[in-house]
């Protein structure tokens, strides 16, 4: 394949990814990943590299928005960094001694399991407990604007929440996706905390939690700028559109077409990983 | 007065991100555009993960390759800005926490930026 035909390609691809990851809710990193493996036969190694880049364009882009419309508990983002930076590295280390088709194989379960997050009915907790000592010393409580009103909220289990982190940057470090599916499952479900804000801090920390793998890879040199370059573009003007088009589409009936694509694809990499169809 | 900082503060980080976002996606742009003029026919092969085929595979190799202004070199200066936009964010935060004398919040911002420098010294062992 030449370079421009493997550019255009991989610039289409990634626009469809990025644009459909927003949509759903799934990110554009879990199908940047086996398009490039399974579809063009390019090394894990550098879909991961390139797949890390697009999740930092992409969460940075939207973080902008979401920070000035003051939905973002930026106290809750920076302690919960700590785990997920810790576990991004640590991920990327173990990325690096780790066999190519044990990386597929738990990435195609991941995939799953995003997927089927995406299609779960999601359950606003509005948490009213304030009794947890962490949270009071941490500041984490505070209040957000719902419907026009502001809403106070309390966090609770601050160290179920923080490990679960450390568990999402680690997966996020290992397989170059944002892992927003776990991150979401430690805010909305562990922490209690309303689903607006949930989902904005989680991406808010997206970009950090990416920055700090995306540095340990460079240096593996699995940051090839000629595939990362289609890759981060692609992904970065299919989510914004994606996001326009999100104002007024009902998705649910995408959601589940969505799911069943992404768990085809997911069983193919498990396959492939467990039949030694990536090498080594 | 606190609350007005707050707001000012949030919007800082918002244009910075964006700013970031929008210089880092440029570079890489007009370094696609030079590596695809002088490239486009070239075969390209990634079937097989090479530690050695990378060659700007730390943040000084893409500064003394920059001066040829060779496409790729550039595209990965593009993804460096890129990958240090949220970085300058944390920075950023620990200076607003500083200016409400959150201290403990400045504390946590140095946390993960040293967990960060961590990954600069080539995540460990090289």
């Amino acid at each position: 394949m030449t370079a421009l035909l493997f550019t255009v390609i991989v610039l289409l691809g990634s626009f469809l990814a990025g644009f459909l990851g927003s949509l759903t809710g799934l990110g554009g990193g879990v199908i940047i990943i086996p398009l490039l493996t399974l579809g063009l036969g390019v090394d894990i190694h550098y879909a991961i590299g390139a797949s890390i880049i697009s999740v930092i364009a992409t969460s940075t882009g939207s973080a902008a928005a979401y920070v000035k419309e003051g939905l973002t508990n930026m106290r809750i983002g920076m302690l919960l960094e700590i785990a997920t930076t810790m576990g991004a590295i640590l991920g990327a280390v173990i990325a690096v001694y780790l066999n190519a088709s044990y990386v597929a194989v738990i990435f195609g379960l991941i995939l799953i399991f995003s997927s089927a997050m995406t299609l779960r009915k999601k359950v606003d907790h509005v948490n009213q407990d304030y009794s947890s000592k962490l949270a009071k010393f941490f500041k984490l409580n505070s209040s957000y604007p719902n419907q026009g009103v502001e809403t106070p909220y309390a966090v609770r289990n601050v160290g179920g929440g923080f490990f679960m982190m450390l568990f999402a940057g680690t997966l996020s470090g290992l397989l170059g996706i944002g892992s927003g599916a776990l991150k979401v499952v430690a805010m909305d479900n562990i922490m209690r905390l309303p689903f607006k804000v949930s989902t904005t801090t989680s991406n808010f920390m997206m970009g950090v939690t990416a920055a700090a793998s995306a540095i340990v890879y460079l240096h593996r040199g699995q940051i090839d700028p000629t595939i990362a370059m289609p890759v981060c573009l692609g992904v970065l003007c299919g989510a914004t559109v994606g996001a326009k088009v999100l104002v007024n589409a009902n998705t649910t009936k995408l959601k589940m077409v969505f799911a069943v694509v992404v768990s085809i694809l997911a069983i193919q990499m498990i396959y492939k990983g467990l039949t030694g169809g990536f090498g080594g | 007065m606190n609350k007005v900082t707050d707001k000012d503060i949030q919007s800082i980080i918002g244009n910075l991100l964006r700013i970031g976002v929008i210089l880092s996606m440029a570079t890489v742009l007009i370094g696609a555009v030079i590596y695809l003029f002088g490239n486009a026919g070239k075969r390209v092969d990634y079937h097989a993960f090479d530690y050695a085929k990378v060659h700007l595979n730390s943040i000084k190799s893409i500064f003394t390759n920059l001066p040829a202004l060779e496409g790729i070199t550039i595209i990965q200066l593009g993804l460096l800005m890129l990958i240090f936009t949220p970085i300058a964010r944390i920075v950023m935060a620990a200076v607003s926490f500083f200016i409400e004398k959150d201290y403990l919040y400045v504390l946590i911002c140095v946390i993960v930026l040293l967990i960060i420098a961590m990954s600069l010294n080539g995540g460990f062992a090289h």
